[in-house]
């Protein structure tokens, strides 16, 4: 329905400026502090951080899943084929929701109801959405099982989501998601809780599923090597805030940014062997007390003084890349 | 067998040689008791010399976290044998199995489950010279808890803290402190790092790395990570539904892979390699993990690999004792020859 206006070089989502926080009772928990990152149509677009810095809750506030209170999506705007989502009304959005844009959670079995059978759940998205009814809809589920590679879909429709293994459940997951044909896929970690072979297998489907029907993929995880693999573009978020952004490649490859510099020594498949990790000195922060300037100082061993009171703007330091550092330049020529 | 085991100082610090673990499954009914067993660990022997590191790697399931529990008692095996520094840890007495664990430590993977909240850090690390008194003297036991802290990068303050206070990788920082408490010769670490996040992982692997310099502890080291298995370990076993499938030095195991499934492991983990043909040759394991209460026959990885023949479908294929550099697979028609 809005598709003329995807065309015109507008991103299919574009998320600007995103704050969102939870208010308990005794603080505020600043989730996300301005996080911007921008889908291309038929990409995929991978969200690489930490837990606490704010990713999941990102993609929340995209899908409109957020309760309120304790959050509050205090600032930003994030647009969806144009469209405003967070000021639309909520029975446009719904139609949206499946259609145009799905979402994959990392635990498949808290997220699939344990009463009904699968084959059921799938279908309920043609029957919601008015696309097909009863036994057609049952039809189709079985062919979606199929295209997850499912075997025996026919049989396998009528079993419950705990006769089912962790992969094979993240499959019905992702037959869910894309029952409706959406463009926009969020998939928020999801092959954390798998064993690799089983994750390869996962990836492998995400990417054979984008090649075919052409929708853009939001991955969002704390993986560097799943997001090296499968992923074009990469926003790193770093207490809330995107703190690099630009082509993987160059991202992992060249990084800008010292966070990103510094995840990159701490995992050992960037490194040869017997070289000694460098771990990122400190913990997170706290979100109900962020440090003042850049969030990162505290752990960084580029930060100087300026660090400390002014947060860095984004500095572009090659077309296409951004890193938000007062020392970006430095730390990109650095290598 | 048990000869070569209680060899003198030269020999394996501990030595595994066909350790089965099954479980009973029960049926629920108390006039049939036992539906079937899982076969968690089926004959799984290995060396683990003095002051090394050995991986366990494998996917969820395969059993590498039995025999870490079977090692130090906290399950009694079905079968087979254990020798620590010659001496069987299965059929120890009560008296000889104290002295054991008191050498044979372990960290668990769930830093937040592994400590007591009730207690304070100091009554933690201290709690193993309750059971182990002679080790340090009451009146330098504060002391020593303190020394302990720092030496896990803790501050000598926060001994009077509870473990809420503590962040994950604090946490399994005190964790490995309660090891070490006792001066242990063998830590077993069951998936230590695997709870944290990447940039905390770095700092307890590296600690880890720190510990075994200065003191000389046989590590056992299981993960499901195999980039930090890699760069922990000198040697590595792989396992596959209850067995060891293959065996052998780290950069063996990693560079020139024998066993199929070993190939499709490595194969299938997400790399940082960026440079020429990035894709690597990538093996997509078809099916899942069969159930470890019905694991087909003769090699269990058969029916998921493409070199599988009948013969594999008969007896099983054990793991091959001719090769000198001690880098041994359990396969028929495994790759190359030893390296």
């Amino acid at each position: 329905m809005t598709d003329a206006v995807t065309d015109a070089g507008a991103p299919l989502l574009e998320v600007t400026d995103l704050r969102v926080e939870f208010r308990t009772g005794r603080e505020i928990v600043h989730a996300v502090n301005g996080a911007g990152f921008r889908v291309a149509a038929g990409e995929t677009a991978a969200v690489l951080g930490e837990s606490g810095s704010g990713k999941s809750v990102s993609a929340a506030a995209i899908m409109r899943l957020l309760q309120s209170p304790p959050a509050f999506v205090t600032g930003g705007e994030i647009r969806f084929k144009g469209e405003d989502v967070l000021t639309m009304p909520l029975n446009h959005w719904r139609r949206l929701c499946g259609q145009e844009i799905a979402m994959v959670f990392q635990d498949a079995l808290a997220s699939l109801n344990p009463v009904f059978s699968v084959g059921w759940q799938i279908a309920e998205q043609f029957r919601a959405h008015g696309q097909y009814a009863g036994g057609e809809a049952g039809e189709r589920a079985v062919d979606l099982l199929a295209r997850v590679g499912i075997p025996d879909p026919a049989n396998r429709a009528k079993d419950y989501p705990h006769q089912f293994s962790g992969g094979m459940r993240q499959r019905v997951m992702i037959a869910m998601a894309i029952a409706l044909g959406p463009d926009l896929l969020i998939a928020d970690e999801p092959t954390t809780a798998l064993d690799v072979t089983v994750q390869a297998q996962i990836m492998e489907l995400l990417e054979d599923l984008r090649e075919e029907t052409g929708m853009a993929i939001v991955l969002i995880t704390h993986d560097l090597g799943v997001v090296a693999d499968v992923a074009d573009q990469v926003s790193v978020m770093y207490a809330g805030r995107v703190v690099e952004s630009g082509r993987v490649r160059d991202v992992l490859g060249h990084p800008a940014h010292p966070y990103t510099l510094a995840l990159l020594d701490s995992v050992p498949q960037a490194l040869g062997k017997g070289q000694k990790l460098r771990p990122i000195v400190g913990s997170p922060p706290d979100m109900a007390r962020i440090p003042q300037g850049c969030a990162f100082h505290p752990r960084c061993r580029f930060a100087t003084e300026k660090c400390r009171s002014e947060a860095p703007p984004p500095v572009a330091v090659a077309p296409g890349r951004f890193a938000e550092c007062h020392h970006a330049e430095a730390v990109f020529n650095d290598r | 067998m048990t000869a070569e085991a209680i060899a003198g100082d030269d020999g394996p610090i501990l030595s595994v040689r066909g350790l089965v673990k099954h479980f009973p499954i029960g049926s629920g009914l108390s006039w049939r008791p036992e539906t079937g067993v899982i076969r968690a660990v089926d004959d799984v022997s290995f060396d683990l010399r003095r002051g090394e590191t050995l991986g366990l790697v494998g996917e969820s399931g395969c059993g590498k976290s039995t025999v870490a529990r079977t090692l130090l008692r906290l399950e009694e095996p079905t079968a087979g044998e254990a020798f620590f520094r010659g001496h069987d840890i299965f059929t120890a007495a009560e008296a000889e199995l104290k002295e054991m664990r008191r050498r044979i430590q372990v960290i668990f993977q769930d830093p937040y489950a592994s400590l007591n909240p009730r207690m304070r850090v100091a009554d933690i690390i201290g709690e193993p010279w309750m059971i182990h008194p002679d080790i340090v003297p009451r009146a330098e036991r504060p002391e020593r808890v303190r020394a302990l802290l720092e030496s896990v990068g803790l501050r000598r303050e926060h001994a009077d803290r509870y473990p809420h206070e503590f962040s994950g990788g604090q946490r399994q920082r005190i964790g490995i402190a309660r090891a070490m408490a006792l001066n242990p010769q063998v830590l077993i670490c069951d998936e230590p790092v695997s709870a944290l996040d990447v940039s905390v992982q770095a700092q307890v692997v590296n600690l880890l790395e720190e510990i075994q310099e200065r003191f000389g502890i046989a590590y056992i080291f299981i993960a499901h990570d195999l980039s930090v298995v890699r760069h922990m370990s000198h040697r590595v076993a792989v396992m596959y539904l209850g067995r060891i499938v293959e065996i052998g030095d780290e950069e063996q195991v990693y560079n020139r892979p024998r066993h199929p499934y070993t190939k499709a492991l490595l194969s299938a983990e997400p790399t940082l390699d960026f440079s020429g043909a990035a894709k690597r040759q990538r093996i997509i394991l078809e099916g899942e993990v069969p159930s470890p209460a019905d694991p087909p026959s003769g090699c269990r990885f058969r029916n998921r690999c493409w070199k599988a023949q009948d013969i594999c479908a008969g007896a099983a294929p054990a793991l091959e004792d001719s090769s000198e550099s001690g880098h041994r697979a359990a396969c028929y028609f495994p790759e190359d020859t030893p390296g």
